[in-house]
């Protein structure tokens, strides 16, 4: 009997390094994959080459030599192009239009779950891993997503994309272990990433910030910054270079000031006191439902269900209802601080994601 | 698993012949070249009889031999040698579309230092247009580059009719015959060039070593300063070892050619035959005849050649999309877009390169697994599913 197939995808991080060898000692028959992201040899020039943060040459060769290590047939395959399409181009788009984007939830479910998949049903693999903080057990309507065991890590929001096909054919291997107990494993089988330090930037944001990023693709054009009522009160530096909940970096005087909306089409920042900064709810587009009990319920009456607005975010709790197919409405119990449109709202029952959507609106 | 290695255009085993030859200037006769002591006389003497060996590759004479490290490095001395020597002269170079990329960018660097750089067009053959090259010559032009056989598709350049152009108007000429040596002959008494690029490795010499044929009184800047090797052309300590296997290399290859070019095209025209007639929607991509008799580049529609090489090579099949250079970028092959062929069939293209072990075993068990990958690579394209039959 031949053993399970897997194709991990490995980023060149202790996560992925350690799941690799989790599957391999649970006698998968393993395939590490890493997906180079960004054509580094267009960006040489006489300065020399150069690369990002995460998925660079670098970490490429990280995750090759721990295959190698590991006695595992390592493969680089190119997704450029989707990246820079399905990635890079909604990134700058998003904040073009005056939204904060998640690239790293797209890059999930574009690249990860489908394109990489994809590739793995090519080579005859069962499964697809990846080091995500998240289980998916079984469940009586097929899988269920739930958080990480290390809640400090847990990284389910980023997965609130996820069809149950996919969850169907995905792991997480180290969905539950502590960070801790991740960089213990690999130390003790030496493993030259268990003491990486983790990425945190934007993976293809070579500039010192996203907003030179930015500057450096789309003009950016100064405008007014004014108050709730329309007073002019200082200059803004182009309104990318802002997001909801801002304090830092206004140079007005008085105060103090946070920034509330992105009036792309007046090129205004509108700021406020912090009272004004909260919302009592708000609407969300591209809703994708996990558990489809949850969805009923949310269609057919009302759903309760603890929120999380942003990937820090601690949680609160809603109630929510599906207004149209795709698209939710929500209200939170207690009002909350910088409602960011772009950014994904994901709905949890204790650890369970119930289902998510992208932030479209936030409601007084 | 069986083990099969499709892809020496990459790169080829040493043989035995040649790792023998070289091991006793690692373990023995390890004095350096230059010495005029005992230590050093037996390896320039050894040296002197590889570049004989090679330069009977050529049919070129000793002193018209420049060992460097690579096929690259010949490539770059050549173009930056002629280019920084005739810059009074001119600033422009004519080359193809379709190089390798030691030629293009070490072209696209010049173009930063000021030089104009012409990359002619190829047809759906992959083949130049010589009306077109003259049409390219200006008053400024200082060097034409062009390969021999392109690394791709093995298709051949038409070297001597390119070379006649050069000559007529006082235009230096340059080839990169990586790829053509060994594998076909190459006299360059014949073929009006002056400069001529080959490689250790590609002809089962060991890697590290390459070669420049420099046409006696062709000036050429040189790349690497140092000391006097190689008549003041390429300074740095000689790799004798390295020298020693390619000229071992190129005795065997001068010995072999004709045998080999009768086996290989014979399993190349078998593996052909045997995957059209097996699977629909294959096409051969390159001139049919102007070719190289060990490359096939092979297009499988609505196939992914990435998905299709990771596929065989989990079968033990050694295969490549493209150049081992330029994988890793993901454009579809420079070569095959130049030639005008759509970018989903340029995707989907493998090339295998055959070589003096493949058998005709190997040929046909390559037949018999291809089929039911390809169908299966097919049955998940959302191409294939729209297809009308």
């Amino acid at each position: 009997m031949s053993s399970k197939r897997v194709v991990v995808a490995m980023s060149g991080g202790v996560d992925s390094s350690t799941a690799l060898a989790i599957l391999k000692e649970q006698g998968f028959d393993c395939i590490g994959v890493s997906m180079q992201l960004w054509d580094y040899s267009k960006r040489e020039d006489d300065k020399g080459a150069t690369a990002g943060s995460c998925c660079s040459l670098d970490d490429i060769y990280d995750a090759r030599s721990v295959a190698d290590k590991l006695g595992i047939p390592f493969y680089v395959v190119n997704v450029e192009e989707v990246f820079s399409k399905e990635v890079v181009d909604y990134f700058v788009q998003s904040y073009l239009s005056g939204a904060t984007p998640n690239p790293c939830i797209k890059c999930n479910q574009v690249l990860k779950f489908e394109v990489l998949l994809k590739k793995a049903i090519g080579l005859e693999a069962d499964y697809l891993a990846t080091g995500h903080y998240a289980r998916i057990e079984p469940a009586p309507f097929g899988y269920k997503l739930l958080k990480g065991k290390d809640t400090g890590k847990d990284q389910s929001y980023f997965l609130f994309t996820m069809t149950q096909e996919q969850l169907s054919k995905v792991l997480f291997p180290v969905g539950n272990l502590t960070k801790p107990q991740v960089r213990a494993y690999a130390k003790t089988i030496g493993l030259r990433t268990s003491e990486k330090k983790e990425s945190q930037e934007i993976c293809f944001v070579e500039e010192p910030s996203y907003t030179d990023f930015l500057s450096s693709r789309v003009s950016s054009q100064d405008g007014d910054i004014v108050d709730i009522y329309g007073k002019i009160l200082g200059k803004h530096k182009g309104l990318f270079n802002y997001t909801i909940g801002q304090r830092k970096g206004l140079n007005l005087s008085g105060g103090p000031f946070y920034v509330l909306d992105l009036d792309m089409e007046r090129n205004r920042l509108l700021v406020g006191p912090l009272e004004r900064l909260y919302s009592g709810g708000l609407t969300a587009n591209e809703v994708n439902w996990i558990n489809p009990e949850a969805k009923e319920k949310a269609a057919s009456g009302i759903l309760t269900a603890t929120v999380k607005i942003r990937y820090r975010h601690e949680g609160a709790l809603a109630e929510i209802k599906i207004t149209n197919e795709g698209s939710i409405k929500l209200e939170f119990k207690e009002r909350q601080k910088a409602v960011t449109p772009g950014q994904a709202v994901v709905f949890y029952d204790g650890d369970e994601v119930l289902g998510g959507g992208w932030i479209e609106e936030a409601l007084k | 698993m069986n083990k099969i290695y499709f892809d020496h255009n990459a790169t080829t085993p040493v043989i035995d012949e040649v790792f023998e030859a070289m091991v006793p200037f690692y373990k023995e006769q390890w004095g350096n070249p230059s010495s005029i002591h005992w230590a050093g006389r037996g390896t320039r003497k050894a040296v002197e009889d590889a570049r004989e060996n090679v330069c009977k590759l050529l049919n070129c004479a000793p002193l018209e031999l420049i060992f460097t490290s690579s096929g690259t490095e010949s490539d770059n001395h050549a173009i930056k040698g002629i280019a920084y020597a005739k810059k009074d002269k001119g600033n422009h170079i004519i080359t193809t579309k379709v190089e390798h990329p030691a030629i293009l960018s070490t072209c696209k660097h010049l173009a930063k230092e000021g030089f104009e750089i012409t990359y002619l067009e190829v047809d759906k053959d992959g083949l130049i247009d010589l009306e077109q090259l003259k049409a390219a010559i200006t008053p400024k032009t200082i060097l034409i580059t062009v390969m021999f056989a392109n690394n791709e598709t093995g298709v051949l350049f038409p070297i001597k009719e390119i070379g006649q152009i050069a000559k007529e108007r006082g235009i230096t000429f340059h080839t990169d015959a990586v790829q053509a040596a060994g594998k076909i002959p190459i006299n360059v008494q014949e073929l009006n060039v002056d400069l001529l690029t080959i490689s250790g490795h590609k002809i089962y010499g060991p890697k590290g070593v390459g070669a420049l044929f420099a046409k006696r009184g062709v000036r050429l800047t040189p790349l690497i300063h140092g000391g006097h090797q190689e008549r003041n052309r390429r300074g740095g300590t000689e790799n004798v070892a390295g020298i020693i296997g390619f000229g071992k290399a190129a005795e065997i290859a001068i010995r072999d050619l004709d045998k080999e070019i009768a086996h290989l095209s014979m399993l190349r025209n078998r593996l052909e035959t045997g995957l059209k007639e097996k699977i629909q929607h294959v096409y051969v991509n390159g001139h049919p005849e102007k070719r190289l008799p060990n490359t096939a580049n092979i297009s499988f529609e609505f196939v992914e050649g990435e998905s299709l090489l990771l596929n065989l090579d989990m079968k033990g099949i050694a295969a490549s999309s493209g150049s081992a250079c330029t994988s890793g970028s993901l454009e579809p092959s420079h070569v095959l877009v130049a030639m005008g062929i759509s970018l989903e069939l340029a995707h989907g293209s493998v090339r295998f390169s055959l070589g003096k072990s493949n058998t005709v075993e190997e040929i046909d068990y390559l037949i018999e697994i291809m089929p039911p990958i390809v169908e299966r690579m097919r049955s998940m394209s959302p191409l294939f599913a729209g297809h009308k039959f």
